[in-house]
């Protein structure tokens, strides 16, 4: 029972990167940039739907959403001021210029709502219960739990079909390919970037919502760790690849809670990096990447 | 009496210090085939480019059909009736067949393109085999009908190829310039790049030869092929 349990935690813990793992690999694919900051679009996200339920009461299938739309918003924002105008810099200076921004939010997050921990509210409840007891109660699944894993699937299946998929899904692919032949092709490049950024933050922000749900603890500093977490997971799939970042998410959370269970509470980060080595090492390109030669 | 489609005049490019393009002028009438040939280096693709707005000129106008496009942002410029097949071919590789040809008629409304895809098809039957298929799999040459199909489904009013011949086998480099004059005999206007002078000349109605950065000479195809300077330089005799 011990087992199911934590396997049910590991599939919980991992849904939650591979959303943000997915948000950084469609930004890398088409922007072909990290975006450091996609850990911090998180903990805004929290911090709206904390406040939207807590001080306006309002229903989380309302808090959800108003937080999506507020980080949508956020990383058109901070496409459009801070990486627009290095389009054509060394992505060294994109790069730094990312680490900028994530520190930036943290900061205005901190004087904003202070560096006091809030506590997050459960969202998901039914009847008053915060899980389902199975098999006389011996092991519970919460159903935050549950609607992560399912959220998370059901964004994966949604990102698949919406890139194979839709017009604009298509020019998103086009451009990760190449942006020139895709500007000759009547795509407007800079606009899709800004959908890039409107889609992975917006994912960010269901991330962030999952995440307080289940860990029930927010600060300004939240999203920095998952983050970085997500993006090891993001490359352990392979970059740039949407089945990829789900399964390196999943994989990661999975590591994650049994070295946790089995080994070791303190090695647990150790052991994930480790195996990303590992991984790095036999498969360059990830688990699902492709390895493409630098052109020069 | 042809209308002037694209009219290039007094265009100076420049990458950082260096003078790339010196006062180019040309034209291109509706229903020619007109070719810019001239060594590696000479500024042609730099030109082709500077149309379609990829690179901007600092000096002179770029008119098409009468509205200056100097300014245009190159997106913008496929919905005014020009497509360019970029050298090197650049096709999505890791698309299907049909999705780029698909991002082709990008600007095209959907109701259209189902007829546009049968017509680029029946243009290149080896495309239809394998329009399921992933492009990055496609010979060269198919790659190449692939890139031009691709650029078809705008309805371009201009086609501008660049370097069609590049990199391919000399029986094919003859399919591919049957295809470009049958797309003429069809109506097509088309602007041709190419290092392959002999082929460009012998299908061109008018050419431009390009020297670092200038033009040098100007004829028919038939009166570049027959010039003895053009004859030593670019056709190897």
């Amino acid at each position: 029972m011990t087992f199911l349990s934590h396997i049910i935690t590991g599939l919980s813990l991992g849904s939650i990167y591979a959303i943000i793992a997915l948000g950084y690999t469609m930004v890398y694919g088409i922007a072909k940039m990290l975006n450091f900051a996609h850990g911090d679009v998180i903990m805004v996200g929290a911090y709206v739907c904390f406040f939207a339920v807590t001080s306006y009461q309002l229903p989380a299938i309302l808090a959800v959403p108003l937080a999506m739309v507020v980080c949508t918003i956020l990383g058109i924002v901070i496409e459009r001021l801070a990486y627009k105008p290095l389009r054509q810099a060394p992505s060294l200076a994109v790069l730094i210029t990312a680490i900028g921004v994530s520190y930036f939010l943290q900061n205005s997050a901190q004087i904003l709502w202070s560096a006091s921990p809030k506590s997050f509210p459960s969202l998901f409840t039914v009847g008053g219960n915060k899980s389902l007891g199975l098999f006389g109660g011996q092991l519970q699944i919460s159903y935050t739990a549950m609607a992560t894993v399912l959220a998370c699937i059901v964004i994966m299946l949604g990102l698949t079909w919406f890139t194979g998929n839709t017009k604009m899904g298509k020019a998103m692919r086009a451009c990760s390919e190449d942006k020139a032949a895709a500007q000759l092709m009547g795509i407007n490049v800079n606009f899709t970037i800004s959908m890039t950024f409107a889609i992975g933050s917006a994912l960010a922000a269901v991330a962030g919502v999952l995440m307080c749900s289940a860990y029930s603890y927010l600060l300004p500093t939240t999203g920095s760790l998952p983050g970085i977490k997500a993006f090891t997971a993001a490359v352990f799939g392979g970059i740039g690849s949407i089945p990829g970042a789900f399964l390196g998410g999943v994989l990661l959370g999975l590591i994650e809670t049994f070295t946790k269970a089995y080994i070791s509470t303190d090695l647990s980060d150790a052991v994930v990096f480790a195996v990303l080595i590992v991984v790095l090492l036999v498969k360059p390109a990830g688990l699902l990447g492709r390895y493409v030669p630098e052109k020069v | 009496m042809a209308t002037t489609l694209l009219n290039v005049d007094g265009i100076n490019v420049y990458y950082g210090a260096i003078h790339a393009i010196k006062d180019v002028s040309f034209h291109v009438e509706e229903g020619e085939i007109v070719t810019l040939i001239g060594a590696n280096g000479a500024g042609k693709t730099t030109t082709l480019q500077t149309i379609s707005g990829l690179l901007r000129s600092k000096t002179g106008s770029i008119t098409f059909e009468g509205k200056n496009i100097s300014a245009i942002s190159p997106n913008k410029l496929v919905s005014h009736g020009l497509a360019q097949v970029p050298e090197g071919r650049r096709i999505f590789l890791q698309m299907t067949v049909e999705e780029n040809l698909e991002m082709g008629a990008y600007t095209q409304p959907s109701g259209g393109v189902a007829q546009d895809l049968e017509r680029v098809f029946s243009l290149f039957p080896r495309l239809k085999e394998r329009r399921r298929q992933v492009s990055g799999t496609l010979s060269g040459g198919e790659q190449q009908m692939l890139a031009m199909g691709r650029a078809l489904m705008s309805h371009p009013r201009l086609l501008m190829l660049d370097e069609p011949s590049m990199g391919l086998a000399p029986l094919l480099v003859e399919q591919i310039f049957e295809i470009i004059q049958n797309l003429n005999h069809n109506g097509s206007t088309i602007l041709l790049v190419e290092q392959n002078a002999q082929m460009a000349l012998s299908v061109a109605h008018r050419g431009y030869v390009l020297e670092t950065g200038k033009v040098v000479t100007t004829g028919t195809g038939s009166e570049l092929i027959e010039s003895p300077d053009i004859k030593r330089a670019y056709l190897g005799g």
